[in-house]
């Protein structure tokens, strides 16, 4: 008989063990499914896992696919720990795409230094917007952040869609769903000549430096990290949790609108209807990936761009069907979260059977 | 700037390794969908084995599927570049951009841009004659109909969706004066849940006969269950609808790959705005279904062969638009520009292009 049962203390010991059980198992899981569609296991894992941080023009990529994946990550572990369960990353995301894009379409003859600071504002404040109707009425009338949060990622969604192929499509483009391409003065710098690392990936480390700072040396930091603890303990303290939950949401709402902005006039140049592949929901699984901290985020969004940009090389240089990467990366997200599982919990084996 | 040097030495090896390689010719296939999505992508890889099954050992290609239009696309396709490849298609709309700014960097490598506008000094385009196969269309729907209502399921209001809604109804008046077209717009290349949502709400309004522009086999199920009758789109579509299939106007594209491919082995490759139909065999009618009356099927072969010829060209004037101008001057016949830029509804087509 196998039990489960909580431990009284998360364990050490498995904080350290969890990752490196949860890698072997993948190692194990990938073997067998790069064996059994007859491609070499250890070229398979060398592409999808070494071959993205293998020469400069890759990493440089990799930085371009973290930015947007730490910036979202970073909000969304303050909002976890306050206990505001934020699932409209997102919406907040395209929402900074589409305001910013906006900004910068009306900068787009502008010869003026305030244009790409005031764009970068326009896309934190749509995304603070986005953030702030579900959080208004989860704080007013107490309903479901998360429900509520996830249909802002349908409205942010559909209202992008709907200005692409209206006001803001390219009046010289043929009718094609796309914006006219920003000028030069609302496009984020890149940082290195031949390499798209913009400064939208600076943010990102910059946001997760202050997103820990905030939690861990500061008063506000404290309570959020009590409130997440125990809600009933942080209220009798005295903190007060609408505040608290208003600042994480519009952080949050911030850092994903500026993700969404930092796309479109970084390595995008324009606003399409497809800007984001899902980062606001794959920053769920960074964030959780990260432990809900913010340094713990920036390796997390690390790994997720790796494993993001070995799919497309394990289909470039073996042949291997996205299916089966897809399906490998999720093997591997599914060992890494269950896993920790073991931090919390452990398993007991009885003789007899118990009720 | 370490960094920078290394992405020199990177810069040198790409360039190097493009010059050794002589024989074979690498082709790289970048795909907007899935290559099962039975639609566009899927006839895009037929092309891409036709292109293999003709030159054997001599080329050697690699494809990426489900490739994001977004920020993901300019890295797949320069990875593409990096990994040597000589020859690059890119087959979606949305790679238009991707595609300028990626050629500018690897001017060794040719590219292939299918439905795009944007031309360099590498980069060629080529979109399909689709209108010769709606003309077809037209004048068998017209003579199907027994409500005299065509109804046609639109994706994006660009030139090439307008021009073929405006070739159905020219041919269609031709063999039957009292027809109506009734138009959907969908806002999509693929989605079966509103392709039949589109596809019940014309049926509802009396159209029984069905055309879309959309990708998936949704519409021609839907026309099945009701007893109405569709076309098949993009690839032969007639297994998913034995009895409604009318036929289907399938995307061949390997002789355009192989001549492509030809061109750029021999060195004769230049950029061009290319156009091909039913002379080039580009564009195909397949799997005329048996149960339809005689007459239509002769007329079927009829108008195929005078449109084949070049004895019909749809676009030749007068045409006068749906606001009461002459659009295209009595005896005159569009050129390649004029067509892709054809923003106006026929007359006799009711309302008006979504903007």
């Amino acid at each position: 008989m196998i039990l489960i049962q909580a431990r009284t203390e998360p364990s050490n010991t498995m904080k350290f063990v969890s990752p490196l059980l949860a890698v072997t198992l993948t190692l194990i899981f990938g073997g067998i499914l790069f064996t059994a569609i007859g491609k070499s296991p250890v070229q398979a894992l060398q592409v999808l896992l070494i071959a993205p941080l293998s020469d400069a023009y890759n990493i440089g990529e990799m930085f371009v696919k973290m930015g947007p994946l730490l910036l979202c990550a970073v909000g969304l572990s303050l909002c976890y720990r306050a206990n505001m369960w934020n699932i409209g990353a997102e919406g907040q995301l395209l929402a900074g795409a589409l305001g910013g894009s906006a900004a910068a379409l009306y900068f787009i003859e502008s010869e003026s230094i305030f244009a790409l600071p005031l764009t970068l504002i326009a896309g934190m404040l749509s995304g603070m917007i986005c953030a702030a109707i579900p959080t208004y009425l989860k704080l007013r009338f107490n309903s479901n952040l998360i429900l509520t949060t996830i249909m802002f990622n349908y409205i942010a969604l559909y209202l992008l869609i709907w200005s692409v192929h209206g006001p803001l499509r390219d009046p010289q483009g043929y009718g094609f769903p796309e914006s006219a391409l920003f000028a030069d003065n609302t496009l984020l710098p890149t940082l290195f000549e031949d390499s798209r690392i913009h400064l939208g990936v600076l943010f990102a480390l910059i946001a997760s430096v202050i997103g820990w700072f905030i939690l861990t040396k500061t008063h506000l930091g404290f309570q959020v990290r009590v409130f997440g603890a125990d809600e009933s303990a942080a209220k009798y303290a005295g903190f007060k949790g609408n505040k608290l939950g208003w600042l994480v949401m519009l952080f949050a709402g911030a850092l994903a609108g500026l993700a969404g902005v930092s796309e479109t006039t970084g390595p995008i140049g324009q606003l399409v209807p497809n800007v984001s592949p899902g980062y606001g929901y794959s920053a769920i699984i960074v964030a959780y990936l990260g432990r809900l901290h913010p340094i713990g985020a920036i390796i997390a969004a690390v790994f997720m761009a790796v494993l993001y940009m070995g799919g497309d090389l394990a289909q470039i240089e073996m042949g291997i069907p996205v299916a089966v990467v897809s399906m490998f990366q999720g093997v591997l997200l599914f060992f890494l979260l269950a896993c920790d599982f073991f931090i919390n919990n452990r398993l007991t084996f009885t003789n007899q059977a118990t009720n | 700037m370490k960094l920078k040097s290394l992405l020199v030495g990177l810069g040198l090896l790409a360039g190097a390794s493009i010059a050794q390689a002589e024989d074979p010719l690498k082709v790289g296939f970048v795909y907007v969908g899935p290559v099962g999505d039975l639609g566009w992508s899927y006839e895009h890889d037929l092309g891409r084995k036709g292109l293999e099954a003709h030159f054997g050992d001599k080329v050697e290609t690699t494809f990426v599927e489900n490739v994001e239009e977004g920020a993901d696309s300019e890295r797949v396709i320069t990875q593409l570049a990096k990994a040597g490849n000589d020859l690059i298609f890119t087959t979606s709309f949305g790679f238009m951009n991707p595609t300028i700014k990626v050629a500018k960097r690897f001017p060794k490598v040719t590219f292939e841009h299918a439905t795009g506008y944007k031309r360099s000094k590498n980069v060629g385009t080529y979109v399909l004659r689709t209108y010769e196969g709606r003309y077809v269309s037209g004048v068998t729907a017209g003579m199907m109909t027994k409500t005299n209502k065509i109804g046609y399921i639109a994706s994006f209001p660009i030139p090439e969706v307008i021009r073929d809604i405006n070739t159905i109804y020219m041919a269609a008046k031709t063999v039957n004066p009292d027809v109506e077209m009734k138009i959907v717009w969908v806002n999509t290349w693929y989605d079966p849940g509103k392709e039949t949502d589109a596809a019940n709400a014309l049926m509802d309004q009396g159209v029984d006969i069905l055309v879309q522009h959309t990708d998936s086999p949704a519409p021609l199920i839907a026309a099945e269950k009701r007893g109405m009758r569709a076309f098949g789109q993009a690839s032969d579509m007639s297994q998913f609808a034995p009895e409604a299939h009318i036929f289907s106007v399938r995307d061949n594209w390997a002789p355009y790959y192989i001549s492509i491919a030809d061109a750029v082995m021999k060195g004769t490759w230049k950029p061009q705005d290319y156009w091909g139909g039913f002379k080039e065999e580009i564009l195909t009618i397949e799997s005329i279904n048996p149960n339809l009356p005689a007459d239509v099927k002769a007329k079927i072969s009829e108008t195929y062969a005078a449109v084949k010829s070049g004895e019909i060209k749809p676009f030749t004037g007068p045409i006068t638009d749906n606001k009461g101008n002459l659009v295209v001057k009595a005896g005159y016949t569009l050129n390649d520009v004029e067509l892709a830029q054809v923003n106006w509804y026929v007359e006799g087509i009711e309302g008006e292009i979504p903007r």
